[in-house]
């Protein structure tokens, strides 16, 4: 009973539900760590994570951003769809599972709160910690804020309209 | 190699890396590609303060922890061996809006003219920082994702309300970018 509602809370968000009826020893999340320390090497390098090429963006001064974002959707459907077509499995043997999006009128209040920060701070979540790694240390500001922004979200949530 | 590797890489280059996260996160452990999550995590860690959004169990989530572990040394790691030592190169009319706010060093990913440490207790810096960084962090959770959980995962996998909410994350974007940080700058 515990279980189901620890799942409900983090169904919550569709993006919070990873769950897995396998357990494993802690070592295996090292295999996150190194995703992760990839794709952060491939944020800086394509400079993602710079402000100067998000104000390009939203000012339409160059298709770089629109080139990144294009191409990893893209590539990304592309494998979503096949790992559908063929029930490609987990390393472990496990069916994958995605769950869907369900509408709520968050994602257009949520998304143009979130639009307005993106511009000024010049980076989404992943960024801040790509940012804070490459030793710019005020962005620590910035991502302390975020986590302040999230709690305040937990926060105010039942009386917000979604 | 290694002098390949130290110059911008192209969009055609980074694009489908980033893409490739997505089937990679599914295959070794069935985890959807989401970053604004952890922040949620580190709330539910930190300070669950009975709120019951944060009531759950966290460690289930930590994956994400350690994947935002990994780009911030990725961060670290490519600016100490793969630096590139020439500055960001920006379009020439945006050099020339940012040189009229006092912008002008172009040497890191992060403008040190107006995101310094001096900068933070003053009202220029307090809004770009502070409230610029809770405006990310509110928004995301908000909308339930950020650009990787929405505009990659979520259109990846063909789900409309993603597209939504990326639209909405682009208006919102426009609208700061072109209407109001001009003013917040000129501060």
């Amino acid at each position: 009973m515990q279980q189901n509602t620890d799942l409900e809370i983090r169904s919550l968000d569709a993006i919070c539900v990873n769950e897995s009826s396998l357990q494993h020893k802690w070592y295996h999340q090292l295999k996150y760590l190194v995703v992760g320390i990839l794709f952060g090497v491939v944020f800086v390098k394509a400079e993602v994570v710079s402000w100067f090429r998000i104000q390009e963006m939203f000012r339409l001064q160059s298709f770089h951003m629109y080139g990144i974002i294009g191409s990893a959707v893209i590539v990304g459907a592309i494998s979503v769809f096949l790992i559908k077509k063929f029930n490609i499995k987990t390393i472990y043997g496990e069916p994958i599972k995605i769950s869907p999006k369900t509408f709520n009128k968050g994602q257009i209040y949520g998304g143009l709160i979130f639009g307005f920060g993106w511009a000024i701070t010049g980076a989404c979540p992943g960024p801040l910690f790509a940012q804070i790694g490459t030793g710019a240390t005020v962005i620590a500001v910035t991502f302390l804020s975020a986590i302040a922004g999230t709690w305040v979200y937990g926060y105010f949530r039942g009386r917000l309209p979604h | 190699m290694i002098d390949f590797l130290k110059q911008p890489w192209p969009w055609y280059v980074a694009g489908p890396l980033i893409g490739l996260t997505v089937p990679i996160l599914l295959i070794i452990g069935n985890k959807t590609f989401g970053i604004s999550s952890s922040l949620r995590h580190i709330c539910a860690s930190c300070l669950p303060a009975n709120i019951s959004f944060f009531k759950y169990d966290w460690k289930k989530e930590a994956w994400n922890l350690f994947f935002v572990l990994g780009i911030f040394l990725g961060g670290f790691i490519a600016v100490n061996l793969l630096a590139n030592e020439q500055p960001v190169a920006i379009n020439p009319n945006l050099a020339k809006e940012l040189a009229g706010y006092g912008i002008t060093n172009f040497n890191n990913l992060v403008p040190q003219d107006i995101f310094n440490w001096s900068a933070v207790f003053t009202l220029k810096g307090f809004l770009l920082m502070v409230v610029g960084g809770f405006l990310v962090g509110f928004g995301t959770r908000y909308a339930g994702g950020c650009t990787s959980g929405h505009a990659i995962m979520g259109l990846s996998n063909l789900q409309w309300p993603s597209l939504v909410a990326t639209i909405c994350f682009m208006v919102g974007g426009f609208i700061m970018a072109n209407l109001i940080l001009p003013l917040i700058l000129s501060l």
